[in-house]
């Protein structure tokens, strides 16, 4: 939908002297507290009567995408010296250094007919220079919110040095109703709660969806049938097709292979749950545990080596990881309280985990040796840790205590700053985040 | 031997943000989302509880279920009275299948709770049959925290959403 034009501008020179800035415009995400980067974005620019208001939605999305993170801070128009009025008029970088923006994004927004395009700029307001090359996307007017993440992302890369999440979606439970009635409908969103979508309707409980890596698919649990079973639907055209299960089996708790073509999950069969991989092609099956014990929420590293799982054959539920063919495991978690949904995280250097203690829900993170333990929340009730695609962020659900509770989904930065609520008409939970979308 | 039977309908949609109607559902089907839990499969209040072969004195007169400790499986002296009584009452009405149906209270992660209503149900299960109901008229499954019948955060309520159902069923089983 979306094609990439590099505009072709001027030449891409960081080596000039560096003002007020101590270097060029670089922001090294840290666990630490960091100072947010200061950035401005005059409205952009109208180059066809139609594109006045695209022009302004789309410079409101890039401050809303990038403020969000708490790693940039807009300074408001209000505080502005100049304006921008043309994209291809020289920069005053004075009036954006009196006014401490230390980035600044120019833009320009064409509409014919159903067809927008946008392109941008950003500078590094203290050095004087343009930070990377301007760069152009287009798509249709109805698309304009990933053409507005696609510009936050590329601002949020180049400053970072690291993978952006705005153009990015995530499949969850949509739920309404009482605790003792719940409906919960399988439903898609943009990450920041735009645009959704129902995959199913509410005529059986749907759970725990998980979206295939290339976000083409998705996993989930379905009780169609009265039994927990797994299905796999196809995002597109939402064609679903059941995992085959035996008579008196339960599958649940599925996640994809990096591949797309395996599936690993729990399989309950008298009394006992253990951990499975079935090949989606052959319908080949492996039995990756066996223990009396309950094996559950499987997650695979990045690398396709391992499997993070929760396990209560220690007397409760703990973290371990054995290899991705089964075998001997290595309990990884060994606080005070409960483990469970351990996520291997897309860089491969954390596990995220709900942990559950004297009473309380906590989302937390560890390193893939379950040292450096650390809780980024903590409620009544948080569970389901999901990974944004630059594995700097996590989703998660939170039910509210009491007859009237309900759910949400909030994310957090995993350096605990930055909690909040994805905002939604309705109740949700059971987030799974998609990859950036190309 | 096939991998996957179809199960939907193909509905052709656009993939795309531009798609302009959100539901393409409509409203969901009758709110019939509770469909499966305690729903009794139709026979649940059939006849009258003091007909000793009717399933309302199965449900209400012997009890239809028993209630566990915290994060346990293990049948209560009081479930095992329960479950003597469903025992007799099932050799007794030879007809009659059941789906027994694990639950956990809200104090827990979603997965886990599912395995959990499944040792549940499977402990009453081998109950049953080590009483001398057939293993084949005896089918479990597992709800996890997903349908609580008290919905207060307390002890109170948790203690009675940690529960198996034995769900009677006149017909034959499907699954």
């Amino acid at each position: 939908m979306i094609k990439r034009l590099l505009t072709v501008l001027m030449a891409l020179m960081l080596a000039g002297p560096v003002m007020a800035q101590s270097g060029p415009l670089r922001l090294t995400i840290t666990d630490g507290v960091i100072e947010p980067i200061t950035f401005a974005v005059p409205s952009f620019e109208a180059e066809t009567p139609a594109a006045q208001q695209a022009a302004s939605d789309i410079s409101r999305l890039v401050v809303q995408d990038l403020a969000g993170t708490g790693l940039f801070r807009e300074v408001p128009a209000t505080a502005f010296i100049s304006q921008i009025s043309s994209f291809v008029q020289p920069v005053a970088f004075a009036d954006w250094r009196a006014i401490n923006a230390q980035a600044l994004i120019v833009g320009a927004v064409t509409v014919n007919g159903d067809q927008l395009t946008v392109k941008f700029r950003l500078y590094d307001v203290f050095s004087g220079q343009e930070l990377g090359q301007g760069l152009q996307f287009a798509g249709t007017t109805a698309g304009w919110r990933r053409m507005g993440h696609k510009v936050a992302d590329a601002v949020y890369s180049r400053i970072t040095g690291e993978g952006g999440y705005f153009d990015s979606r995530v499949v969850f439970v949509s739920e309404t109703g009482p605790k003792d009635n719940r409906q919960k409908r399988l439903a898609i969103m943009d990450f920041d709660g735009a645009n959704v979508q129902f995959l199913t309707d509410s005529s059986s409980i749907v759970l725990a969806p998980r979206f295939s890596p290339s976000g083409d698919r998705v996993l989930y649990t379905s009780f169609e049938s009265g039994f927990p079973r797994i299905n796999v639907l196809n995002v597109a055209n939402v064609d679903r097709q059941q995992l085959q299960t035996a008579p008196g089996e339960m599958a649940f708790s599925p996640r994809f292979s990096r591949d797309g073509r395996q599936v690993i999950y729990s399989l309950s069969n008298g009394g006992n749950t253990d951990i499975y991989r079935t090949d989606l092609a052959t319908g080949q099956h492996v039995r990756l545990t066996s223990a009396p014990s309950i094996e559950t929420a499987p997650s695979l590293s990045p690398d396709g080596s391992q499997i993070v799982f929760e396990s209560d054959r220690s007397g409760n539920q703990q973290l371990y990881i054995m290899s991705a063919n089964g075998g001997e495991a290595r309990r990884i978690s060994f606080g005070e309280g409960r483990y469970g949904t351990p996520v291997w995280s897309p860089r491969g250097d954390l596990v995220a985990f709900t942990k559950q203690n004297a009473g309380r829900f906590h989302i937390g993170v560890m390193r893939t040796d379950g040292s450096e333990e650390r809780l980024l929340t903590s409620s009544f009730l948080d569970e389901g840790p999901t990974w944004s695609p630059n594995g700097r962020v996590i989703m998660f659900s939170r039910e509210t205590q009491g007859a009237a509770g309900t759910s949400s989904m909030y994310s957090v930065d995993i350096s605990g700053r930055n909690l909040k609520a994805v905002p939604l008409p309705s109740g949700a939970s059971d987030p799974s985040w998609g990859p950036l979308q190309p | 031997m096939t991998l996957f039977k179809t199960t939907a309908v193909v509905l052709l949609v656009l993939a795309t943000a531009a798609c302009t109607n959100p539901d393409r559902f409509g409203a969901g089907r009758d709110g019939g989302a509770g469909a499966g839990a305690n729903a009794g499969m139709g026979v649940g209040m059939a006849g009258s509880a003091s007909d000793p072969t009717s399933p309302l004195f199965f449900n209400q007169t012997i009890g239809d279920r028993v209630l566990f400790a915290v994060d346990s499986s293990t049948i209560t002296p009081a479930g095992q009275t329960i479950l003597d009584g469903q025992a007799q009452w099932l050799l007794t009405n030879a007809d009659y299948r059941a789906v027994i149906e694990g639950h956990a209270d809200e104090q827990g992660t979603r997965e886990y709770n599912l395995a959990l209503g499944q040792r549940r149900a499977n402990a009453v299960r081998e109950y049953l049959v080590s009483r001398g109901v057939p293993s084949s008229r005896l089918q479990v499954t597992s709800f996890g925290k997903e349908r609580p019948i008290a919905i207060c955060s307390e002890e109170s309520c948790y203690a009675q959403n940690r529960r198996a159902v034995t769900v009677l069923s006149f017909s034959a089983m499907t699954s």
